[in-house]
């Protein structure tokens, strides 16, 4: 990277744009960059369109010389994950049925969460914010042994709605805190005309803060839903074998084949499982932006 | 304006509303994390022991030549991975905010990685960089018959392959952030260092990167803790391997968890690991509590 540093630094003066070396220099270090970034999508892509003639013979960066959907149908419905064969799709409902409670769940707590800190403040409740925050910090590998116990004695462990509770209790700061400082802008003389007008906690939540929140909610269940779709080690360990997410059964099915690896197949696996998080990011464009910009802004 | 007084039952609403987060914070966060330094203090294998042998399983611990192993690779790994991040995400922050065409598809490409699962990244580089079929194969195919990339088999260069992995996913959230922060800085700055002749790479350097302090510890923060917690990456590319290599603390501990059915010296890891991840952050905090003390809140 340092090579390219003396021409982006000429390049870097704001002046209207003209084609002069820096600006060259400027470009060529931006398509280099996206070269590398676009690379490993790209060999997904081909190596999954190729047969494993094609790849065992050939390059990894060419073009299928004749592009066949066999690959993915194989990765959806017949590929073997552990003791099942019928490829991701398996995989792919577990985490919907995952994904779905586990953002909607979350998010509506968050938001109560927020409400509840910020305009009702109840004695106490700062601390326990506080406690909430330090939480965000604590790595995984310190609770889920106890958790594993707790979700045990509750009769949740390997269950939907276990995983759906460990869910809920992981991301619980983040949410708190995005609804808590989106509601420390709303104007309080709003709370007050409502309380006034008669309402009580759950009327003023419900018809009134509520609706008034949808950025933020779209902004939460982005964020909410990528996480939740991309886990792996709260899926391995609390989903139990009949909810695997796809990122687990991706990764036994990657890395437990004996035999020749089928490249083809194991590459239309991973974009498979990635499509999710993908479209959502390409579709929410910079919404996506502000969800992780809000969501970094712990402590 | 005085508001109308509330029955006494409605008064509490807030309290019971507030009962869930009560709830994950007093059993699942503080439980939790003084279960498991109860536990380090025992002798517990498979079941959790009532017992207490003081500092032993830590004493233990630290004469484990894999734990010692773990704890160097996450830190070379720390320092690599949040080195290259930062300076690749300013850079290519500082590059797009040049009035470039294609921004936004320039960024696209930039964050796309970091939408995906780590357990996708991982499984994708491993393919790239395995040396009989990924990048050296290519490379020797096209007629560079004496390239060699092989550092994914090498035990003393294997981390280096999870810390390229982790870059290519994380450096665009850097970019994110910063493009954000640059944005947010008033033109009249631009238009007084163009006139006082000052050169640009030097404004960023002097005057911009200081101004975004708040961003650049936001994002170290980010990073850090991501560090700390690196696991999928690891599990996904390198399984750990070749034999032990590349463990990093936080499969180490899973492995004593599930696999080797050793709680308490998990356990005392465990505590290690929170540790450093306070040790990292509470300075930041603190900087940060003060900050807004002072009436600077942001």
């Amino acid at each position: 990277m340092s090579a390219v540093l003396p021409p982006l630094r000429q390049a870097a003066r704001r002046r209207p744009a003209r084609l002069d070396a820096g600006r060259i220099g400027l470009y060529a270090f931006l398509l280099l960059a996206a070269a590398f970034f676009a690379l490993p999508l790209y060999v997904m892509l081909v190596t999954s369109l190729k047969s494993m003639d094609e790849i065992r013979a050939g390059q990894l960066f060419a073009l299928p010389a004749a592009p066949t959907l066999a690959a993915w149908r194989a990765a959806w419905a017949e590929a073997c994950t552990g003791l099942h064969c019928q490829g991701v799709q398996a995989g792919f409902w577990n985490s919907v049925a995952i994904t779905v409670p586990s953002t909607v769940l979350p998010v509506l707590l968050g938001a109560l969460n927020g409400y509840a800190l910020s305009f009702w403040k109840p004695r106490g409740a700062g601390l326990l914010f506080g406690l909430l925050m330090l939480g965000a910090f604590i790595p995984v590998q310190v609770m889920v042994y106890p958790l594993v116990k707790g979700v045990a004695a509750l009769g949740l462990f390997s269950s939907l709605p276990g995983i759906v509770l460990v869910h809920t209790l992981f991301s619980m700061p983040v949410l708190t805190l995005l609804f808590r400082n989106h509601y420390a802008g709303f104007p309080v003389e709003l709370f007050k005309a409502a309380r006034i007008d008669g309402g009580g906690f759950w009327r003023i939540f419900l018809q009134l803060i509520l609706p008034m929140s949808t950025p933020m909610l779209t902004v939460a269940a982005i964020l909410q839903i990528t996480g939740v779709w991309n886990d792996y080690i709260l899926g391995l360990v609390f989903a139990g074998p009949d909810n695997l997410p796809m990122t687990v059964q991706l990764n036994n099915l990657i890395n437990t084949t004996t035999g020749e690896r089928l490249y083809n197949l194991n590459m239309a696996a991973t974009i498979l499982t990635a499509l999710v998080p993908l479209a959502v990011y390409f579709l929410s464009g910079r919404w996506f932006v502000r969800g992780i910009a809000a969501g970094a802004v712990k402590g | 304006m005085s508001l109308p007084p509330l029955p006494h039952l409605r008064r509490l609403m807030p309290w019971a509303a507030l009962l869930p987060m009560a709830a994950a914070v007093l059993l699942g966060y503080l439980g939790s994390a003084l279960w498991t330094l109860r536990m380090s203090l025992s002798s517990s294998r498979t079941f959790p022991q009532d017992d207490f042998v003081g500092l032993a399983q830590y004493e233990r611990l630290f004469g484990n030549a894999r734990w010692l192993l773990s704890l160097h690779n996450l830190a070379v790994y720390g320092v690599l991975f949040i080195a290259a991040c930062m300076v690749i995400g300013f850079l290519l922050a500082v590059a797009i905010d040049q009035r470039v065409r294609a921004e936004d598809l320039l960024r696209t490409v930039f964050l796309y990685p970091y939408a995906m699962s780590f357990v996708a990244t991982g499984l994708v580089w491993q393919w790239m960089l395995n040396p009989s079929d990924g990048l050296q194969q290519s490379m020797r195919q096209l007629g560079w018959a004496s390239f060699s990339f092989d550092w994914i088999t090498d035990p003393d260069r294997v981390i280096y392959t999870v810390v390229i992995a982790s870059v290519w996913q994380g450096s665009g959230l850097v970019m994110a952030l910063v493009l954000a922060g640059l944005r947010g800085i008033d033109d009249e700055l631009w238009k007084a260092a163009r006139i006082d002749g000052i050169p640009t790479w030097r404004v960023y350097l002097s005057i911009v990167l200081p101004m975004l302090g708040p961003t650049v510890a936001t994002v170290f923060v980010l990073l850090a803790t991501g560090v700390v917690k690196v696991f999928d990456a690891v599990v996904a590319m390198t399984q750990g391997g070749p034999g032990t290599a590349s463990d990093v603390p936080a499969k180490f501990i899973m492995d004593h968890l599930f696999g080797r059915a050793n709680l308490a010296l998990a356990s005392a890891g465990a505590i290690v690991l929170l540790l450093t991840v306070l040790a990292l952050v509470a300075p930041l905090l603190y900087l940060r509590s003060r900050r807004a003390g002072q009436g600077h809140a942001g």
